[in-house]
């Protein structure tokens, strides 16, 4: 077990270094993919089966295929890639290095995490996960649902066509407009 | 140990046997669609001839496109053919058999989360497709594989839906439990008829499968994703759709028609292990009755155009299976209570 959590270890963190060090957009993504896929074998290791079937389902299976396919649809390659300036990259290097030793410094004493419960085999099956999130976390669940709900409908309403015509519109329809009409069984 | 390892084997060749026959019964069932003969050269019948298929595409010249991405050119179809294969160890194959004394399960895993995992492994899926359309660095491929991705999306959606209704009734993910259940009450047919309807119409999406194959096309995209593939790397997109089609009727069958469950099998008084393998041969029989009816339906239906799979996706079954968790949750309440 010990050797696995190893193995999942060094593929999730070199797959995360991956997705920033790779040149090309593709290959980002696929090691993203990677990552994703190992951090479900830590799920399944700390017998959260049910975790780790949707981080598959939501991560790997659907954000990650928009992902690519938006990558592929724009043919996104190293020649598109915007370079930055020397003023940004100093920055950046700053500013990622602050952060890790605030991070260090604050995990340096060793954080005590005690569980809620104690483990015993049902912890992470479906039953167990259902049971506390329609009971104790009952409004949090409730709460984050009409969170998702309100994205939703944001980004129906923001990719919506205009339907109001234009002050400059042509005033023949377009080509591509015209091939998008329905053709007459 | 060694009985599970044996049944592994076992289960990977039966499925690789069942996808190469597949592709024989294909193209007789066409055949017979279109008042042919089909195959009859190689062997009786014309039987040899998935064996003589596959010496063909071994024998084929391997060509990679200049510019392809050499990586991604070979993971495509390996990603596609795994886990097509994958899917198959959380499905109940049969009952328990009395191995002298040791109770041996036909069914290489049963995790809490059954559907759940067919379903994560139906999602990885689809970057076989993918990968494979991108690195080819041809256009066709590159829109047969966008295609691809997003009838993957848009039929999940639904897919996903029809089971959330099921699950309603059984209280389980475990495919085993769902048999079981089925067993010792009715079919589930007969509670969620239009969650089947649901389901396997976007198990036909999944599975790329005519009227849904438009990301290859050939009309429009040569080959579509697969334009640029030759010999076994090809051999591999195409087996691994009949893979797919085989696992998709398993899981058609175990879900809604009983699984390894045959009627009044168990009132015959016959011992133990025969009652289990004569379920599984039913089991089979309802699988085999499922890759006929998706043959059925290439040979019969003209393909869909763009617009109207997606239509049909967004606008039609997705509102259809939302409704039917609807009413499912209200016949669960008036039936049981909270």
């Amino acid at each position: 077990m010990l050797y696995l959590f190893y193995l999942f270890a060094v593929i999730s963190v070199l797959s995360a270094l991956m997705v920033v060090a790779a040149r090309s957009p593709v290959n980002s993504v696929i090691s993203l993919i990677v990552c994703f896929l190992s951090i479900a074998g830590h799920y399944i290791l700390l017998n959260a089966q049910f975790l780790a079937a949707v981080h598959i389902i939501v991560y790997t299976g659907a954000i990650m295929v928009l992902f690519l396919f938006v990558i592929m649809l724009l043919n996104l390659n190293k020649i598109t890639e915007p370079s930055k300036t020397l003023t940004t990259r100093i920055a950046a290097v700053t500013a990622g290095a602050l952060f890790l030793f605030t991070l260090l410094g604050a995990l340096r004493q060793g954080v005590q995490i005690t569980a809620a419960k104690e483990f015993d085999g049902s912890t992470g099956l479906v039953k167990s996960v259902g049971q506390s999130l329609f009971s104790e976390f009952l409004l949090p669940f409730e709460m984050s649902s009409v969170l998702f709900l309100s994205a939703i409908i944001g980004a129906v309403m923001l990719g919506r066509k205009d339907r109001t015509p234009r002050e400059d519109a042509p005033t023949h329809p377009a080509p591509v407009e015209r091939r998008t009409k329905k053709i007459p069984a | 140990m060694i009985p599970i390892i044996i049944f592994l084997v076992a289960l990977l060749l039966v499925t690789l046997g069942v996808a190469m026959y597949a592709t024989y019964a294909e193209r007789k069932v066409a055949a017979f669609m279109q008042d042919r003969i089909g195959p009859d050269r190689a062997g009786p019948f014309g039987l040899l001839q998935p064996v003589a298929d596959g010496l063909k595409m071994i024998m084929k010249e391997d060509f990679m496109p200049a510019n392809a991405n050499r990586w991604l050119f070979f993971l495509g179809p390996a990603i596609a053919m795994t886990t097509a294969l994958l899917t198959g160890v959380v499905i109940p194959w049969g009952g328990t058999l009395d191995l002298n004394g040791t109770p041996f399960t036909l069914q290489v895993a049963d995790p809490d989360i059954g559907i759940l995992y067919v379903f994560a492994m139906v999602s990885i899926g689809v970057y076989g497709i993918m990968l494979g359309g991108w690195a080819s660095n041809n256009k066709y491929a590159l829109l047969g594989a966008i295609r691809a991705a997003s009838q993957m999306v848009s039929y999940e959606l639904a897919m996903g839906m029809s089971i959330v209704a099921l699950v309603i009734l059984t209280g389980s993910l475990s495919l085993n439990d769902i048999v079981l259940q089925q067993q010792a009450g009715y079919w589930n047919i007969i509670y969620q008829p239009l969650g089947f309807l649901l389901f396997l119409v976007c198990a036909f999406a999944e599975c790329n499968r005519a009227p849904f194959d438009l990301p290859e096309c050939e009309t429009e995209f040569v080959g579509g994703y697969h334009t640029e593939y030759s010999s076994m790397k090809l051999g591999f997109y195409l087996f691994a759709e009949y893979v797919n089609m085989f696992i998709s009727s398993a899981v058609i069958a175990t879900l809604f028609f009983g699984g390894y469950d045959v009627p009044f099998l168990a009132d015959l008084g016959l011992s133990q292990n025969v009652t289990v393998i004569l379920g599984t041969v039913g089991f089979f029989m309802k699988i085999t009755f499922f890759i006929f009816f998706f043959m059925w339906i290439r040979w019969t239906l003209p393909r869909f155009r763009y617009d109207q799979l997606m239509n049909l996706g967004w606008k039609a079954l997705i509102p259809l299976s939302i409704l039917n968790v609807l009413l499912t949750g209200v016949g669960y309440y008036l039936k049981n209570g909270f």
